[in-house]
């Protein structure tokens, strides 16, 4: 492919992108331009897939063949972001949102809604679209996405991720253009150096200090590479970035070579994301196709091609030594540093790793500049974050913000606020290496350094919503049990410190704790960070710290009080029954499955039967008693 | 998925010797090859990794050390339903651990395991990435969302109707 052929697909195509970008009067003028009236946008990520969204795009395009409605475009999309509301659809010009859809509810919006002078049908819309006078809002402007700014999600939702051309007409391969008609590697570096911009994968390392350092490195032979092993149980911005806009990645990793002189790529990607990593495969396999990867790029004479790895299962392989040693072949245990990738890396030569998220943002700092770039966000933190919330909230689903937003406005506007009446507790960012932001911390605005000064950590991005029906001793626990589950044995201060330090928690919420265990925890955890030898070992203890930073009282609660206040560590809770409301039914009794439950002498004024007692001695703690009495007599303490 | 023998059959032995001819070559190959030697067996039986060694051209202890290093691979056999509870700290703070103990106390196995009769694996996972429906399982490919203790029976009914 020559600019020419690229320019003439983007001009094609960009106005029916424009459609789903702006709405309103301005969107139906332009739809009319397009050639297509209307267009469903039906989201195909992978929490969409799992509600089965395949069979709405199914009786979507059967319902379209029997109303004979072909000028309705349908488009299987990336991740819109709401995935707790999915399948998802959305209908442009009018961006009206349709939530939880069914193959039923599809045929009624394409009867009534998508026929010509048809009209939005209200009762399927996501409710927060309707406003109390009747009217509709579109999706861009309700709470949950209107304080977003999407930099790395700019394509997620809008494109059909298996089409290059209408990736090209979004503006994926725009910046690749211009770094190889009119840019030299240095030009590229210190774009990226003005830029400010940071690894997304956790650290915040400067992104263009890895690739000046690389590219200050001799050698005939380099290598980029993309971690796409997102291991932090709870997160999925990667996976979305690779299923909503894989070209995206792509093209930023062949600007990457471009600037540190390399010509081979590798995707180390989870195998546990199969949608993600066939949606790869299909935009390598489309790039090569049209001359935008492979030799002569463009026919600009610069040579680079990608290959796909994907991982096993190993949380360790998103250390990037480890993950090196994970392409090479072998067991991905992680190496002292230095050397540094940069200097030595995969199969021993200069190598750059970037986290799928901060490729994601390349392309924009190239074409719109630095400048524009890093007048977002703060000082030192600069541009936007990706979060997957997760956890005990309303909208579980992936936001991107500006940094420096505050938690507050990702928890109460945009993730808006915490379900059945419930309190929130506490943000758990970061994963198993990071630690949780508190209550009284809300207003703080999230960028690397505050939380690392708030003893949390940016990580990649997983937002865990705690309320206050959680323990934040079981929860410490575990992500203990995590990292001891995932600690690759090589280095004794993790892979025994993990154990010990999950041993001391287990006996804390066994009931079995002795005051001096915070003190040890303590002792263990500062060995343990001072002398493992990755990450994951160093940052194990940080989930117990912070916890006990904000929570001391839990923990101090669990061993001299013997108390769960939250009622989650089994080992302290007690089943009572109250012997004047128990009317004695019985019906506790029948759904113990350990007969601990027996009549007692006692009868109580205005009952006729004697009432109920649990035998404490017996009781496994299950709670069916208190899950099957119709009269409140059951109490759990 | 096949089911498979210890020994295997010759055609998952000609199918396992034509990923190793077309690999063998790409440098950090080892991986990709369990990866589709799984796929083909079910699981990673001695025999196989021996088979693997002697293609490569590297030690049995070697592709031991990598099989046994990452959760995905399996050197025992899994059943014909592969039960994936997912533990992921979305779905755990949702209560996961509370399906995986229905699961468990409903086919009598641990986690791990797999039924007398082959039908039932159970694994847990961390993090499918389908949060927003959390707690979520997957049995094979399917995932079911949105879970509580009490769905599990029902779940598990139609997977042993289907079989019979």
């Amino acid at each position: 492919m020559t600019i020419q052929e690229l320019e003439s697909i983007r001009k094609a195509k960009s106005d029916l992108i424009k459609v789903r970008r702006i709405v309103r009067e301005e969107g139906e003028k332009l739809a009319k331009k397009t050639g297509y009236r209307k267009q469903v946008l039906v989201c195909g990520g992978t929490g969409c897939t799992s509600s089965h969204s395949m069979k709405v795009i199914e009786q979507l395009e059967k319902s379209l063949k029997e109303l004979k409605l072909d000028d309705v475009l349908v488009v299987k999309t990336g991740c819109f972001g709401l995935c707790s509301l999915g399948p998802i659809m959305i209908v442009y010009p009018e961006g009206a949102f349709y939530s939880q859809m069914t193959p039923e509810h599809v045929n009624t919006v394409a009867e009534k809604h998508l026929v010509k002078g048809g009209e939005i049908v209200k009762e399927l819309l996501y409710q927060g679209t309707v406003m109390k006078d009747g009217s509709v809002i579109p999706f861009a402007e309700t709470p949950f996405y209107k304080k977003q700014l999407r930099i790395a999600l700019r394509n997620c939702g809008v494109i059909a991720p298996e089409d290059i051309e209408e990736a090209i007409a979004a503006g994926d391969y725009e910046a690749l253009e211009k770094v190889l008609t009119s840019m030299t590697p240095d030009d590229v570096i210190n774009e990226m150096l003005a830029s400010g911009l940071r690894g997304r994968g956790g650290a915040g390392f400067p992104t263009g200090r890895k690739w000046a350092f690389a590219k200050a490195s001799e050698g005939e032979v380099k290598y980029v590479c993309c971690n796409a092993d997102e291991g932090d149980p709870g997160a999925f911005m990667d996976r979305s970035v690779l299923e909503g806009d894989p070209h995206c990645v792509i093209e930023a990793m062949t600007i990457a070579g471009y600037a540190i002189g390399a010509h081979q790529g590798y995707v180390y990607v989870r195998a546990e994301y199969p949608i993600a990593v066939q949606r790869l495969k299909i935009a390598i396999d489309q790039a090569h196709e049209r001359g935008l990867l492979g030799e002569n790029i463009l026919g600009l004479g610069f040579d680079f091609d990608i290959e796909v790895r994907l991982g096993a299962g190993a949380f360790v392989c998103g250390e990037e030594t480890a993950l090196m040693t994970s392409i090479e072949g072998h067991r991905g245990e992680p190496r002292p540093r230095p050397p540094f990738p940069a200097v030595k890396g995969l199969f021993g030569k200069p190598t750059i790793l970037n986290n799928v998220e901060t490729w994601a943002n390349v392309n924009p700092i190239i074409t719109k500049g630095a400048k524009w770039f890093s007048e977002i966000g703060t000082e030192t933190s600069k541009g936007t974050k990706v979060f997957a919330l997760g956890g005990n909230i309303t909208n579980v689903g992936l936001v991107e913000v500006p940094m420096g937003t505050t938690l507050r406005e990702i928890v109460e506007e945009i993730g808006g606020g915490i379900p059945n009446g419930r309190k929130f507790k506490a943000a758990q960012t970061g994963g198993p290496s990071g630690g949780c932001i508190p209550a009284q911390c809300i207003d703080t605005p999230i960028d690397y350094d505050n939380l690392l000064a708030i003893g949390s950590m940016m990580g990649s991005g997983g937002m865990i919503i705690l309320d206050d029906s959680n323990c934040m001793v079981d929860i410490s626990k575990f992500y203990l049990e995590f990292t001891a589950d995932e600690s690759c044995g090589k280095c004794t201060p993790c892979r025994i410190g993990t154990k010990r330090l999950l041993q001391l928690l287990t006996k804390i919420t066994e009931g079995k704790g002795e005051p001096d265990d915070i003190q040890k925890i303590e002792e263990l955890a500062s060995h343990m960070k001072s002398s493992s030898l990755c990450a994951l070992g160093q940052s194990a203890p940080n989930p117990v710290l912070s916890t006990m930073r904000y929570f001391r009282n839990e923990y101090e609660e669990h061993i001299n009080e013997k108390k769960c206040e939250a009622g989650v560590c089994k080992a302290m809770l007690n089943f009572t029954i109250d012997k004047d409301k128990c009317i004695g039914c019985g019906l506790c009794a029948k759904n113990c499955p350990v007969n601990a439950i027996s009549k007692t002498d006692y009868v109580a004024a205005g009952h006729k039967l004697p009432s109920m007692a649990i035998d404490g001695t017996k009781c496994i703690k299950c709670g069916a008693c208190l899950a099957n009495c119709k009269f409140k007599a059951i109490e759990r303490k | 998925m096949e089911q498979c023998t210890p020994c295997g059959t010759p055609e998952q032995l000609k199918k396992l010797k034509a990923v190793i001819n077309e690999s063998r070559s790409t440098p950090g190959c080892l991986m990709h090859i369990l990866q589709e030697a799984q796929g083909i067996y079910g699981y990673l039986p001695m025999e196989v990794q021996k088979t693997i060694a002697e293609g490569l051209g590297i030690s049995l202890s070697e592709v031991y050390g990598v099989a046994t290093f990452y959760s995905q691979f399996s050197l025992k056999p899994k059943g014909k339903h592969r039960i994936s509870v997912c533990l992921g700290t979305a779905c755990y703070v949702k209560g996961s651990d509370k399906i995986l103990e229905e699961v468990e106390k409903q086919l009598g196995i641990k986690c791990g395991e797999c039924t007398e009769d082959g039908l039932f694996s159970i694994d847990s996972c961390r993090c499918v990435g389908a949060c927003g429906l959390a707690p979520v399982m997957m049995i094979g490919e399917e995932v079911y969302g949105k879970l509580t203790p009490d769905m599990v029976k029902g779940i598990l009914d139609s997977y042993r109707e289907e079989t019979k």
